[in-house]
């Protein structure tokens, strides 16, 4: 009898006999053993759904299911989603359904058995249940929801703009133009591509918050087990990465200790069969522990040891605005409240583990992983291994969820390193447990903050102060500390002003970039503070927002002048609901005793790009002899939607359809620099660049063929063709020359926006490009249990100019999923949250009904106006939740998330309160 | 080599179990979360493969249902109301996903202190039936889960199936869970009701409260109070006092002790409150 007994599958209607052990779990034997990668793995717990597949027509967890249990069943993987579903996926593009793709395999699987189901159709809830064990952290549940009842015929079929005619693209309704394999199964992400004879690689983690260790025989334990062993003393280059060069710190392999827990100090690689042999507990290491510092606090102390000896007081980098006379405004004034707010770790939550493969290509190493940084991670990853940059190639893997994390080198190094080594092609995935130990995380906050009024209302000063934990090492946490004071006035005319934040080191895990920089965190406590001044004044809530909106010309607490001001807008397009939200809710309480709603609003403006540092993206856009036009487009769409949004800003400029180019990239080797997917900065800043192209082409092109700017422009085979009024010119492409690129014609533009930098009191022009926005947040309190139910949202944002309406939707709703998840249940507690059903986000029967108002206040820089949106989605919710909460039942939470027992003893001490 | 047996009839796996200690695989739910590596580790005994241990049959002296029944299996069955607690909490394991694999059995055996199977079991009066070669025992189910993942199985036994009186079939019942998301939710607490009444009043009483203790527990002393109170009153009739003193809560991340012995009295009062609703 051999070992590994043979099992009859039969997958999407095949049988197929593979040589395993029984209990093997299934999603390892589709993906590994059958190839099938379109079933995805997010946590091997049952937590995600991501590996939902079928057997005999049933949802179940591939990742739970050994796979033995699908012997003698149909099982059913997305790539066998035959005909009866192809509604089900074009209703999934259709509805923007899918972002990064990494859920839409399980997604579409729970919803295939849904819509198999007898009996009558589906409804909503019927949906929501059936969807209910699959996470998305991208979407909000809404858009998926939307496609499944399409594809069931319960709702009218939604319609998108099918192929816009030339000049038509920005603006127009456009399914994402790299949807396709998102909803076949067939996108590869970071775990995906599997380079043969290659190594696997996993890392040797602390389990201690701080410690000193040391190796025993490493030589004869590699002799043992067969694996190869990798320490910082293999690391040919300098082992120290960073985010932001000047404050680089982290080392990829610790040298003697470590910092916090999740820290890799060491690397084993083997074929898989020998690295799943291996028992971390047997690798040769002697931890002593010390003690660690968890909070700022503590670590504040002149006693506390220094994480990094050059850092007095932990104290990475304060920010600090200054304006006015805020000693002043608050002597003068007729109102002031004053009030502090507690934020925990918050996890990113991707359902892509980190993941990627590195190889060897001449010598050039070539690292296939998930990214939202590729160029950082070029350079970074090079100056660790002792590479010049153009030695290393970044081909971004398709990324299943970023959110910010996905900035920071993960795997890149350690593959890298591995493959260099050994010149073996390397692969690495992340365990659930892995990813969010040991990657950043959204800094917890602990802030205090007054705010003042005169006897109009108007607000007279604000005084901020937050201590913002930024883990172990720097990442983007001197980005969090300058962008905060910036910030946390909101979009408010404030005269008198003192805002700091300090990014302070403590043993707890990273935080480096979430989703708004800290901003999410400083509007908690800044427009929770307002509704207190607003109540004091004796006026309306969303009045009191308007009434103190920063005006089209008003100038920002840090001294710039503002055009394109939509904050005033956002909040008027919220007024008819907030009347009649405010009505309902008053109704609903009149008859209920045990239940009461509220309702809350929050505004939200948040700069596009780095802050008063330049931050340039280049777009090359090429003509072959053929007559192909071909877009670089190195902005890494995660999910987000540059690979459409850039295009169609593109066509516009250009005078083309958007169906015309074909999409070049991101790989380091292949696109110009587009910088990070983050800061909300891709749609300004790249949309920018890919503005500036698309003209300097049409203007070549206009040239060559001695015709006006009303000229149309077509393409041929091998020519171009350029039609004004009754005369038509014709470029033959292949008669002209070829660029380096291999282009007959080309252009290659780069947009850095223009920004000033901050003097000694935060004066000066941060950003170049504002967004706004605002919530308004209907929620019900169940006062005997303290659980809030957020029934009803309402999201008004100022696009500038709207490229895409069905992604900026789909940003939204992510947005807001987001936001209610920060509110509500998200709480990373390091060393007991690292898994997705101790650390909660929003499922699908969590999400309000959202309602999405975009708005257009053109501003003058952007691309076609047009202003970011990514971050400004998460911004308002939670303190629009907080005050609806306040609003229903006179609870003030000020520690989140604001769980079922920290919200009923808010209640019980408003009731105590007279 | 790591040793997977999946014997098709109980003597065979019974055998197996008298000979050597292994880990008994179902569902494979909880099994699979709590290991990071591709396989199950042996020895691993699979019953999934005993059809005689999937189902719900009724017997000459109630229900019996088998061990690797599903919740789903559970969900979709055809039983009296006595059970619409069981079918609810059904409903609230984990995902719809889990609910077609995770089996009553292994949750009875994992012995989570938020096992969402436990409370309504317990309200239905329900006793584990455990096999070994040597015979066959039946155990009340208050007295197989012994504490915070541990029960009173011994070395060679199986839990082969549960058996619910056919009195405790009567009535009217709710399961509620209280969590801090709507689908895939670990409990703060749950907890479940069954009410048999007679001309108004309440002849039968049955309440059982989870994730507030090592282990979930039946409220001896609440029922009694309660026993001949017109339906009207029962759910006020609820003593806090009494409730709590049955509770050993304790305080985590998903809420804290005293919130616990609170939320459990409100969600005790709705679920007989719901139930009283059913009888009428």
């Amino acid at each position: 009898m051999k070992d590994i007994p043979t099992l009859t599958l039969t997958v999407n209607g095949a049988a197929t006999q593979i040589d395993t052990a029984p209990g093997r779990r299934l999603s390892e034997v589709l993906r590994d053993g059958l190839g099938l990668t379109g079933t995805k793995v997010g946590c091997d717990a049952g937590d995600c759904g991501a590996c939902t597949v079928l057997l005999d027509g049933a949802p179940v967890c591939a990742c739970l299911t050994p796979a033995i249990h699908a012997e003698g069943a149909e099982i059913t993987t997305v790539e066998g989603l035959g005909a009866p579903v192809e509604r089900l996926k074009s209703a999934f593009l259709r509805h923007g359904a899918a972002q990064c793709g990494i859920c839409t395999p399980g997604m579409l699987m729970a919803a295939a058995a849904l819509l198999a189901r007898p009996g009558p159709p589906p409804d909503r809830s019927d949906a929501e249940a059936a969807l209910g064990g699959v996470l998305c952290r991208c979407t909000g549940y809404a858009k998926i929801i939307d496609a499944v009842l399409d594809a069931a015929g319960v709702t009218p079929q939604a319609v998108t703009a099918a192929a816009p005619a030339s000049g038509a693209a920005v603006g127009a309704r456009l399914e994402r133009l790299d949807g396709a394999p998102k909803v076949a199964g067939t996108e590869i992400f970071g775990a995906d591509y599997a380079p043969a004879g290659a190594l696997w690689v996993r890392a040797i983690r602390s389990p201690h918050f701080a410690a000193s260790f040391t190796f025993g025989d490493l030589d004869a334990f590699a002799a043992q087990t067969g694996l190869r062993v990798f320490t910082a003393a293999d690391i040919p280059g300098q082992n120290v990465f960073g985010t932001i060069p000047a404050f680089a710190d982290q080392p990829a392999l610790a040298e003697g200790a470590v910092r916090m827990r999740g820290e890799a100090v060491a690397l084993v690689a083997g074929d898989k069969t020998t690295l799943e042999a291996f028992a971390p507990d047997s690798f040769p290491i002697t931890w002593s522990p010390q003690s660690e510092i968890l909070d700022c606090a503590t670590a504040r102390t002149p006693e506390a040891p220094r994480l990094h000896e050059a850092r007095e007081g932990n104290i990475l980098i304060s920010g600090l605005v200054h304006c006015g006379d805020p000693v002043a405004g608050f002597a003068s004034a007729a109102h002031v409240a004053e009030g502090a707010a507690e934020t925990p770790y918050v996890e990113h939550a991707y359902i892509e583990p980190e993941a990627g493969a590195a190889w060897l290509e001449g010598d050039t190493l070539v690292i296939q992983a998930c990214t939202q940084a590729p160029v950082m991670d070029r350079d970074d990853t090079a100056r660790v291994l002792g590479l010049p940059p153009e030695r290393v190639r970044i081909i971004p893997s398709a990324t299943g969820g970023g959110f910010g994390s996905k900035l920071d080198l993960s795997v890149q190094p350690l593959i890298g390193l591995v493959a260099l080594k050994t010149g073996l092609p390397a692969r690495m995935t992340y365990s659930r447990r892995e990813s969010m130990s040991s990657t950043t995380k959204r800094h917890p906050a602990r802030m205090r903050a007054r705010a003042a009024v005169d006897a109009d209302g108007r607000l007279t000063a604000m005084e901020f102060d937050g201590d913002f934990n930024t883990g172990a090492y720097a990442s983007w946490g001197p980005t969090v500390a300058v962008r905060v004071p910036v910030h946390a006035s909101g979009p408010y005319s404030i005269p008198n002003y003192h805002a700091e934040a300090r990014a302070v080191h403590t043993n707890g895990p990273v935080s480096g970039a979430f989703r708004g920089f800290g901003v999410p965190q400083a509007a908690i406590l800044q427009e929770t503070l307002f509704d207190d001044l607003a109540l004091k004044a004796g006026i309306d809530r969303l009045a009191f927002r308007r009434l103190n909106a920063l005006p089209e010309g008003g100038r920002s607490v840090c001294g710039q002048e503002l055009h394109g001001v939509g904050i005033g807008i956002c909040l008027d397009a919220l007024k008819p609901r907030w009347e009649a939200a405010a009505q309902e809710a008053t109704a609903f309480n009149a008859t209920q005793t045990g239940r009461k709603r509220g309702i809350g609003v929050a505004s939200c403006w948040y700069g596009c790009g780095n802050t008063a540092l330049p931050n340039p993206s280049t777009v090359r856009l090429g003509l072959t002899p053929e007559g192909r036009l071909r877009l670089h487009q190195g902005a890494t769409d995660i999910g987000q939607g540059s690979n459409t949004v850039i295009p169609q800003i593109c066509a516009d400029a250009l005078g083309l359809p958007v169906q015309a180019f074909e999409l070049i990239g991101p790989d380091t080797a292949l696109t110009p620099d587009c910088g990070k997917t983050s800061a909300s900065r891709q749609t300004v800043v790249t949309g920018n660049a890919a503005l500036r192209a698309g003209e300097t082409l049409r203007a070549r092109i206009l040239a060559l063929s001695n015709m006006g700017q009303g000229a149309q422009i077509a393409l041929a085979p091998g020519a171009v063709l350029v039609t004004e009024g009754e005369q038509q010119r014709r470029i033959d492409l292949a008669a002209l020359d070829v660029d380096a690129n291999g282009y007959a014609l080309a252009a290659e533009e780069t947009y850095d926006p223009p920004t000033k930098p901050l003097d000694e009191n935060g004066q000066g022009t941060p950003f170049a490009v504002y967004g706004y926005g605002a919530h308004l947040a209907e929620v019900e309190v169940d006062l005997a249990l303290g659980t809030v139910r957020v029934h009803r949202l309402t999201a008004a944002h100022d696009l500038g100019r709207v490229i895409n309406p069905l992604l900026a939707e789909g940003q939204i709703e992510g947005g807001v999923a987001q936001g209610l998840g920060l509110a509500l249940m998200e709480d990373y507690i390091p060393g007991r949250t690292e898994n997705l059903h101790d650390y909660l986000i929003p499922t699908a029967g969590d999400m309000p009904r959202i309602d999405t108002i975009l708005l257009e206040a053109t501003d003058p820089e952007g691309p076609f106006g047009a202003k970011g949106l990514g971050e400004h989605a998460l911004i308002p919710t939670a303190p629009a939740i907080l005050n609806a909460i306040r609003d229903a039942c006179g609870a003030k939470v000020t520690r989140l998330p604001a769980l079922p027992h920290r919200v009923l003893a808010a209640i019980r001490a408003a009731e105590q309160t007279p | 080599m790591s040793l997977y047996h999946r014997p098709a009839n109980l003597h065979e796996a019974l055998d197996g179990l008298a000979a050597a200690p292994a880990v008994i695989a179902a569902g494979c739910t909880d099994l699979f979360p709590a290991t990071e590596r591709p396989a199950l580790d042996g020895p691993v005994l699979d019953i999934t493969g005993i059809a005689a241990l999937r189902g719900i049959d009724t017997t000459d002296d109630g229900w019996r249902i088998g061990a690797t029944t599903t919740w789903a299996d559970i969900a979709g069955a055809d039983l009296s109301p006595g059970f619409d607690m069981l079918k609810q909490a059904a409903r609230e394991v984990g995902s719809t996903q889990i609910q077609n694999a995770g089996t009553i059995a292994g949750n009875l055996c994992n012995a989570s202190p938020a096992a969402d199977g436990v409370p309504p079991l317990l309200a239905l009066d329900a006793t584990v039936e455990l096999a070994a070669s040597t015979g066959t025992r039946q155990l009340p189910l208050s007295d197989f889960i012994t504490g915070p993942r541990a029960t009173a199985l011994q070395p060679g036994e199986l839990l082969t199936a549960v058996h619910i009186p056919r009195a405790a079939g009567q009535g009217a019942s709710r399961f509620l869970k209280l969590g801090a998301r709507k689908y895939l939710v670990i409990s703060i607490a749950m907890v479940a009701a069954r009410i048999v009444a007679r001309d108004g009043r309440a002849t039968q009483v049955a309440l059982a409260i989870g994730a507030c203790g090592p282990v979930a527990t039946r409220l001896a002393a609440v029922e009694r109070a309660l026993i001949g109170l017109p339906l009207a009153d029962l759910a006020d009739a609820i003593d806090a006092r009494a409730v709590a003193a049955a509770l050993s809560p304790i305080d985590d991340m998903r809420g804290d002790a005293a919130y616990r012995r609170h939320a459990a009295v409100a969600l005790l009062r709705r679920a007989v409150g719901l139930a009283v609703e059913d009888l009428q």
